[in-house]
Order: structure tokens, then C-alpha cells, then sequence
């Protein structure tokens, strides 16, 4: 994905809900919530578990493993953030922990993108103080 | 005229501590106040059908039903200002009275001590809403930019007009904080004030000093409301809604109203108290305690004379020297403490006290407190509720 | 003067919409006019889009006397805002049409301002493009 010089880069809104979940993208892991009383693994990072309304929360680090749950493809310029050259893929991605995670895909076309496509996490470091975890397709052993 | 009255209780309430910085979101702190107010009630997220917000609210209606699994909810509202806490219950309580849904929840949190929220005068598309316009036009560039200017200004001209001498208002904040001092949810548990204490109280925009203005926390609130037939039911007898209003009138702006012919009190207040009185069907003098707004001490005084406990300009000699206000006097007003006593939640806490005091777990318990008023955004649009057995 | 500007910063303008932009314009030109309705003549500030009286649309501007009495005031002891220095008195003045409008003072101590004076407009050039309608004691 090519991001535009001189665009200023959209960053996250990091707060006290979420902020374990950005900060481990630093040190290269990708990291979900889960519920320290009944062990719900959350995503989005919220305050509370919507399962049992406790507070308690751990992090657990991810496999890095899903699959395409969908995905769509940002071809007019005028649609998009213009600091992102089209056209790029948004994927919706289905972790194996069972949770689902908004990212992009990289060197993948729109042609080749399919539901249920195996796909792994890496990590690009979109700036000095920006990493962003992506995906890339997997291949899977038979 | 068909009214709310008998048709809706408050059956849970929760409130936080009061915090300088409590490191928490305000949608965590949201989530807390409502978790309490539903283990108050004995009642579940899955129970919640309805929701009103605080428009200036950060955390919204989605991110709670997200963040607490709440999976049927079908009504929900939203209203502003200061007199928001009882316009919220008087919304919920629409929605149940009418059968648009059944148990409803209300709910504020405020980073206002760490400052963390975006600016209040914005609403949430970050354009400023006529009213807001219109002050920020003709204030703003002669600096009169806060709050407690504005209520500088209207207690000004009060005084000159009732000749209400200097710290004559000091006997309200010692009352509010006499009050909280025994209370042990309050900033100010154990520290009660004299008068002293306000005299040396630097002056901040005159004729107010810093012990005449309420000091900002981070805190959060709610409160769940449903039908009589449900309470029954739950874990606390029901608290009845009895009256509920809101009040705004020509030139009513955020704590102020300077276009008028007389800017010495609250008419938005009296629109309220009248519908708010009628709709209950009680008079002033049948009411036990009362939730009065005291973000600033003028507003007491001027509550009291809109709501008709004394005569217009009496409000002052009502207040006196504190003791009809006091626990055990005449009218005891703020018994938790308030804005000035307790923390300020932007009168949610009077809501929760008033819920206290009828059911009887209040810490300074008003006896035979069966009938009870608050009074929420006196010097703005106004909200006020009439709460029993 | 009562409020000292700190020049190194912005100093805190009118927001100005389209039914205030002739109020504003004639403070540029260092008139102060207030609304009045077209039809039943009645005055009112701030300005809006109707009459409250007789909701009529019509709207025509009326040249201020200029003239009136301090009907309330407050001294900001901390300044709520950095391009102006505290202590300073905001005003609110009763004109003799009958009309309130906020504004500060010139020329008088914060201590001498007091409920019941007498007070003439005056305009206070702040910048190129800025004047605000300002009121002096009158003798």
C-alpha cells in the first residue's frame, strides 16, 4: 500500500480502552483483549466484557492467523482518504481466536481476493512512530 | 391534562467516586455507573430496552450496547444543557408511561477534572448550535467566556436589587459542605468549611469567590427507570416519579439570560416548577428535602423564590444562616452535599441522593422524607422532578 | 481602559452569522444600530431572524442612542482568555431604548464601576478590522 507524501497519516484514537492494543504493534505483536473472569477474547478493545460486565481485562498475544471473512477494494480517489493512493483493499479479517479485525491486504490484487482466503499477519512500519498490522496471504499446507 | 405521574419508578442507581483523574474513559466510566445502577436494581443488560444520553456525552448509545452486550434496545433519546439529569428521566419515563419501551437507563460520565472530553460548547458535528452562537458572538469579545462570569453577573444585579450584602451567599456552600463532609462518597468527606474558611476564599469573578463555584471531577452516573408493575420485583422499593419538567423561556441561554426586562432570578426555572408542581399536584409546602442546582451559591436563592418556597428577593433571608437548609431545618437542600459538597456530575448526584432520601438509605436521612424535589440547570434550561413513595 | 489586550495574541472576536453581520458591519463603521421589526417597530437585541413579538420576518436597523446605565457587571479576576489581560469588568448595560447589551468599559477603574452609571458608547479600535462597541462614564 502506498501512502502519499505530505498527506498527514491517520492515526489511531488511542485511550485507555485500547491503548495495550497499539502500543504492542511496536514491538511487533498483535494482541486482543480478553476477559480475565469468564476468558471472552474481545475485539474492539472495549471497558467492560459484554459477556459477564466485568472490568478485569489480560492481553493475550494473537496467532497472526485467519482468514477473509470480506473485504472491499477503494478505487475512486474521491471516496478514499487522500492521503492512501488507489486503489487499496480493506480487508475484514476472521482471526483463528474467533474474533474479527479491520486491516489491509498487501501484495494481493483485487482479482486474485476471495472469502475464506488464508491470510497472516506482518507488521509495516507506516512511519517513525506509526506500525500497522496487516495481512498477507498465507499458504497453507494440504 | 394526561401526565407521567404514577406511571414510572426509579428502581436502580449507580454512582462513582469523584476524581481529579481517574485514568478511565468516559465510556468505561459510563459502563461502571450503568453496571451499578442495574446490580442496584437487580436487572441485567438484556433488560434494557431504553436509553437516554446527554447530548454533550462522549460515550454514545452504540459503544455501550457493545461494550456491555446489550442486545434489546429499542428507545432512544437524548437532551442537553444543565437541566439534562431530570430532562433524561422525565424522556425515559415518557417511553415507559407510553409503552415505547420498558426499563430504561440514563446515564452521564464526565472527564471533567482530567479534561479529557472534547469542549462542551461544541455538539458532537463540531458546529456550535445557534444558541451557542449567539453568545459566543455578543460575550465572548468583551470576556465574558465562563460560566461563572455569567452567574457573576446575574447575582450582581441581584444583590443591588434585594441588598443582599457581601458573603451573604457563604452560609449555602458551608451548608452543601457540612453536608458532604459526612458523607463518604464525597471529594470532600471530612472536610466541612465555616464561614471563615469562605471569607478568605479568594474572590474569582466578583461577586463570586472560588467556595461559591463548583470545582470540576471526573464522574459518572446512572439511573434506571421502569414500570411500577416491574418494581415490585426488584431489590429497593420504587422510587415514584410524581412530577417531571423542563423549563426554558424567551432569552434563556447557558447560566444566563441578559435580554430581559428583570435579570435578577430564574424564569425558566418558575415555567418548570409550575408544570412541575401541577403535574404532581403537591405545593411547595408538602415537599420534605430538595435537590437544588448549586454549581454557583446565587442559584439557591433564586431556586427557592422560581419554585415558590419564599417570595421573590427572600431567598437570601430564607437561606439565612443556614439552618431551615440544614438537615433537620425547614427544607434541607443538598443533603449528600451537592455540586459544592459532594462533586460536581452536573446534578446527576441530586438525582441519586432524592432516590436516596425516599427510600431511606440516605447517610444524612431526612425523616419522613416521602416526598422530595430536584432541581437540575437553574440558571439555564431548566429540569426538575418530584419524586415519592 | 478597563480591559489591557495582550497584543501577542488573538484577541477573542465576534462570531458573526447572517443575522448579526449588520449589527457587526455598523460597529465597523462605528455606528451601533440594533434590530427593529419591520412591521410593529418593536427593538430587540441580540438580533434574530423574527420578531418574538409579532413573528413578522421584516427587519430594519435603528441608529442606538448610544446612551445608558450600567444594569449589572462582573470583574474577572483570572482572565478566561489569553489575549486579554485580568483583572478586567465586563458590563452589562441597560440602553435607554430599553435594550441590554455586554460590553467593558473605558477610561474608569474596575472599582469605580458601579450599578446606575451613566454611560455613553464608544468604539474601541482593537485591529485593522475590529472594533468593538465599548461604553464611558458620563459626567
Amino acid at each position: 500500500m502506498e501512502y502519499v507524501k505530505g498527506v498527514p497519516l491517520l492515526r489511531p484514537y488511542i485511550d485507555y480502552d485500547n491503548q495495550e492494543f497499539w502500543l504492542a504493534h511496536r514491538e511487533e505483536k498483535l494482541v486482543f483483549q480478553k476477559c480475565t473472569y469468564c476468558g471472552k477474547i474481545i475485539h474492539r478493545p472495549k471497558p467492560m466484557c459484554p459477556a459477564c460486565l466485568s472490568t478485569d481485562m489480560e492481553w493475550i498475544e494473537s496467532t497472526g492467523l485467519g482468514t477473509i471473512y470480506s473485504w472491499t477494494t477503494f478505487v475512486y480517489d474521491r471516496a478514499a482518504y487522500p492521503g492512501i493512493r488507489v486503489p487499496y483493499i480493506v480487508v475484514l479479517v476472521e482471526m483463528s481466536e474467533g474474533v474479527r479485525l479491520v486491516s489491509n491486504i498487501e501484495d494481493v490484487t483485487s482479482e486474485e481476493m476471495y472469502i475464506g482466503m488464508p491470510v497472516e499477519v506482518f507488521f509495516d512500519k507506516v512511519s517513525d512512530d506509526l506500525t500497522l498490522p496487516k495481512f498477507r496471504k498465507r499458504k497453507v499446507k494440504k | 391534562m394526561k401526565s407521567i405521574k404514577n406511571k414510572v419508578a426509579i428502581v436502580g442507581i449507580g454512582l462513582s467516586g469523584f476524581s481529579k483523574d481517574c485514568k478511565k474513559t468516559e465510556l468505561r466510566m459510563a459502563c461502571e455507573a450503568i453496571k451499578d445502577a442495574l446490580d442496584d436494581a437487580g436487572l441485567t443488560p438484556r433488560d434494557i430496552d431504553g436509553m437516554i444520553k446527554q447530548t454533550d456525552d462522549s460515550a454514545d448509545e452504540h459503544a455501550i450496547t457493545s461494550a456491555m452486550g446489550m442486545p434489546n434496545l429499542t428507545f432512544y433519546g437524548e437532551t442537553r444543557w444543565a437541566g439534562a439529569p431530570c430532562g433524561m428521566v422525565m424522556q425515559a419515563a415518557t417511553g415507559v408511561a407510553a409503552g415505547a419501551c420498558h426499563t430504561a437507563v440514563i446515564y452521564r460520565a464526565v472527564n471533567g477534572g482530567s479534561g479529557l472530553r472534547s469542549t462542551p460548547s461544541m455538539r458532537s458535528s463540531g458546529q456550535l448550535s445557534t444558541a451557542d452562537l449567539l453568545h459566543w458572538a455578543f460575550h465572548s469579545p468583551f470576556g465574558l467566556m465562563t460560566e461563572q462570569g455569567a452567574v457573576a453577573m446575574l447575582a450582581e444585579r441581584y444583590m443591588y436589587e434585594y441588598d443582599i450584602k457581601k458573603d451573604q451567599f457563604g452560609p449555602i456552600t458551608v451548608t452543601c459542605r457540612q453536608n458532604g463532609a459526612k458523607n463518604p462518597n464525597s471529594a470532600y468527606f471530612k472536610k466541612p468549611i465555616t464561614m471563615k474558611d469562605y471569607k478568605e476564599s479568594k474572590m474569582v469573578t466578583d461577586p463570586l469567590r472560588a467556595l461559591d463555584c463548583y470545582e470540576k471531577f471526573d464522574a459518572a452516573a446512572a439511573f434506571i427507570v421502569t414500570t411500577p408493575e416491574r418494581a415490585k420485583y426488584l431489590n429497593h422499593p420504587p422510587v415514584m416519579i410524581l412530577g417531571a419538567a423542563q423549563g426554558s423561556v424567551p432569552e434563556t441561554e447557558n447560566m444566563c439570560g441578559y435580554y430581559r426586562d428583570d435579570v435578577t432570578g430564574l424564569p425558566e426555572m418558575a415555567v418548570m416548577g409550575k408544570r412541575l408542581f401541577k403535574m404532581a399536584g403537591v405545593k411547595p409546602k408538602d415537599i420534605k428535602f430538595a435537590q437544588l442546582d448549586d454549581a454557583y451559591t446565587p442559584l439557591v436563592p433564586m431556586q427557592l423564590e422560581a419554585l415558590g418556597f419564599c417570595k421573590k428577593g427572600k431567598g437570601v433571608n430564607f437561606c439565612g444562616d443556614g439552618k431551615k437548609i440544614k438537615a433537620g431545618g425547614r427544607l434541607p437542600v443538598n443533603t449528600a452535599g451537592g455540586s459544592l459538597g459532594e462533586g460536581h456530575i452536573h446534578g446527576m448526584n441530586h438525582v441519586i441522593e432524592a432516590v436516596h432520601q425516599i427510600r431511606g438509605t440516605a447517610t444524612l436521612q431526612v425523616k419522613n422524607a416521602k416526598i422530595g424535589l430536584v432541581a437540575t440547570g437553574a440558571g439555564g434550561p431548566a429540569g426538575g422532578l418530584i419524586l415519592g413513595r | 481602559m478597563t480591559v489591557n489586550y495582550n497584543k501577542n495574541e488573538m484577541i477573542p472576536a465576534p462570531v458573526v452569522d447572517p443575522d448579526s453581520k449588520a449589527f457587526w458591519d455598523a460597529v465597523q463603521n462605528q455606528e451601533l444600530v440594533f434590530q427593529k421589526c419591520g412591521d410593529c417597530g418593536r427593538l430587540r437585541h441580540p438580533p434574530r431572524p423574527v420578531c418574538p413579538k409579532c413573528r413578522s420576518l421584516n427587519i430594519e436597523w435603528e441608529p442606538s442612542s448610544g446612551k445608558g446605565t450600567i444594569y449589572s457587571k462582573t470583574i474577572y479576576r483570572k482572565s478566561p482568555h489569553p489575549g486579554m489581560k485580568a483583572p478586567f469588568t465586563v458590563v452589562l448595560v441597560e440602553l435607554d431604548e430599553g435594550l441590554k447589551l455586554i460590553s467593558n468599559m473605558v477610561d474608569i477603574k474596575n472599582d469605580d464601576i458601579k450599578i446606575g452609571m451613566q454611560v455613553e458608547v464608544v468604539f474601541d479600535n482593537l485591529t485593522d478590522d475590529l472594533n468593538l462597541p465599548k461604553f464611558r462614564k458620563v459626567d
